[in-house]
């Protein structure tokens, strides 16, 4: 696949000393859509400033579609789009003008009938001679939005923008993240929201105190670090888990209906017909079983912790 | 260079201008008329006339060049500071605009609103005293210059101030006393040898007496050295603007 980003050794420290971003490196490939998790202040918004040209790195190298984001700025800007973080939007501009301003920004020419289209596919289209103070959280979210598309970008950057929005508009802004996907634009999506990245994500990277800890694909991630739990309920109440069963931490439910066993699925060491053989041979009446998959939350925090 | 991006800043500051029209254009205009009624009707009556010249018609160039400084540096001041209050500059910084587009964007617009302004502040005057510009052309360079220059001044301190109280605290506690000092009301001759000398220091002076010798043909310093400090002023503007880009002082982290 091809590289549209790439990351060599990006370092930032503030003024202030802080280390915000220690040595990344990172491909991000065309087309795909690669969420960001990490903790508040892990240095994800930081990552998307320095290649957006908002912040200014330490050290390292940033090339988009091939081109140096501090030499080529224009060439790397002009295929860029941004929707920040903040609602940060002039309050007296109106929708259309302040849409059509960001067009310009861009240097790309006047071209009204995209920017209508723009509009009606993000349901502003009603709202676009009112006044942005005039709207609601989740209808500037969108205003953010279409200002980043008005140039047409082949790279978007959404740094966490589900946050604070209803569920009714997160699955608007998921669905328009799937649409922009199929057009081919490349996303980046920074998000506190796990079930966000599970989502949407091809491949997910994961930040903690400006170092990232992995870039894996989501299914892969998940075949790979998630761990499933086999839960068996049993007919009758159990004290203790029987010795036999020691080798396998196998842990009991507080009123001693349910037993539980944690295994990793790419463990070569775990077999499940030995398991359940040792359960059946240790005298537990098995009454139903289930298994429960570990979500990209559960990896998320087990990764960091273990950072 | 991205033409485009330096014609919307531009448009988007001047359609706040229009969008404010009345509070942009009303306050110096009754202002400037109510410096006529005092100054030049009611107390400029009883004062002799300067150099051949009546009092109401001497102060024409001082009350221009007082409303000129004070608006291009308020324009183009708050121009920029806005973005950065609100958040917004995030679009400039991460479009394919270089400092130097943001800036004549920026410090265009503000130049214009200030031009316009002293059109209609000048015919404003023309109402209350006859007016005759001597030297069009030299009239209307140390207009553009001064509004240029200050509006660059203004663009420094709307990149350096973090809150408004900063943002007021230059025009309200320097701009204005110089402007007052600087010979906008009477000429420095009028004034003790001593306080002539401190004058000389005050840059303003040099900006008042050439644009009043391009009406009148008199002046308190030579037109040469008047173009000369202006110049002088707009050029250390332009030094210091180069080395906040080059810092990104104020803007980037």
């Amino acid at each position: 696949m091809n590289t549209i980003i790439s990351i060599k050794d990006l370092t930032k420290v503030y003024d202030s000393g802080f280390n915000a971003l220690k040595s990344i490196n990172l491909d991000i490939n065309k087309g795909e859509i690669l969420g960001l998790l990490g903790p508040n202040g892990a240095g994800k918004t930081t990552l998307i400033s320095t290649i957006c040209g908002i912040v200014s790195p330490t050290s390292g190298e940033v090339t988009v579609d091939g081109f140096d984001i501090v030499k080529d700025f224009r060439k790397t800007r002009s295929i860029i789009g941004l929707v920040p973080q903040e609602l940060t939007l002039g309050s007296f501009d109106t929708v259309w003008g302040t849409v059509r301003f960001s067009r310009g920004l861009f240097g790309a020419k006047r071209d009204d009938a995209y920017l209508e289209e723009l509009l009606k596919d993000l349901s502003l289209f009603d709202k676009k001679d009112s006044e942005i103070r005039m709207l609601s959280g989740g209808m500037k979210r969108r205003v953010l939005i279409a200002k980043a598309l008005s140039h047409n970008p082949k790279i978007l950057f959404l740094d966490e923008p589900t946050a604070g929005v209803d569920v009714e508009l997160r699955k608007d802004l998921w669905k328009i993240v799937n649409v922009l996907k199929s057009k081919g634009v490349t996303i980046i999506l920074t998000t506190h929201y796990i079930e966000e990245a599970e989502e949407l994500a091809d491949r997910i990277g994961v930040i903690s105190n400006g170092e990232l800890l992995l870039v894996e694909k989501k299914a892969h991630l998940m075949e790979t670090l998630g761990k499933k739990e086999l839960v068996i309920e049993l007919k009758e109440s159990l004290a203790k888990v029987p010795s036999s069963l020691d080798k396998h931490n196998i842990e009991i439910s507080e009123d001693g209906m349910h037993i539980s066993y944690t295994y990793i699925v790419k463990d070569e060491e775990t077999d499940m017909s030995e398991v359940l053989q040792e359960i059946t041979n240790s005298g537990l009446h098995i009454k139903d079983l289930k298994i429960v998959q570990s979500s990209l939350e559960d990896i998320f925090v087990d990764l960091v912790k273990e950072k | 260079m991205n033409l485009m991006a330096i014609k919307v800043i531009y448009l988007n500051e001047m359609m706040r201008f229009w969008n404010t029209l009345f509070q942009s254009v009303a306050s110096p205009v009754i202002s400037t008329a109510l410096y006529f009624v005092v100054f030049g009707s009611a107390i400029g009556s009883r004062i002799e006339n300067i150099d051949g010249i009546s009092y109401g018609l001497f102060i024409v160039p001082g009350l221009t060049m007082l409303s000129v400084l004070t608006q291009s540096i308020s324009n183009a001041s708050f121009g920029i500071f806005f973005p950065k209050f609100t958040g917004t500059i995030y679009e400039l910084l991460s479009a394919p605009v270089s400092y130097y587009e943001t800036l004549i964007g920026y410090v265009g617009a503000a130049a214009t609103k200030s031009l316009i302004l002293a059109t209609i502040i000048l015919a404003t005057a023309n109402l209350f005293v006859d007016l005759n510009i001597a030297h069009p052309i030299w009239m209307l360079s140390f207009l553009v210059l001064t509004c240029v220059a200050f509006s660059l001044f203004g663009f420094i301190i709307g990149l350096w101030a973090d809150n408004f109280e900063k943002l007021q605290i230059i025009p309200l506690l320097i701009i204005t006393p110089l402007v007052f000092l600087g010979g906008s009301f009477y000429s420095i001759s009028m004034l003790p040898p001593v306080w002539q000398t401190v004058t000389l220091f005050n840059p303003v002076l040099y900006l008042v007496s050439g644009f009043r010798w391009s009406f009148f043909e008199i002046s308190d310093v030579g037109v040469g050295v008047s173009l000369l400090m202006v110049l002088l002023f707009l050029s250390i503007c332009i030094a210091i603007i180069a080395w906040m880009f080059k810092t990104g002082y104020k803007l980037k982290q």
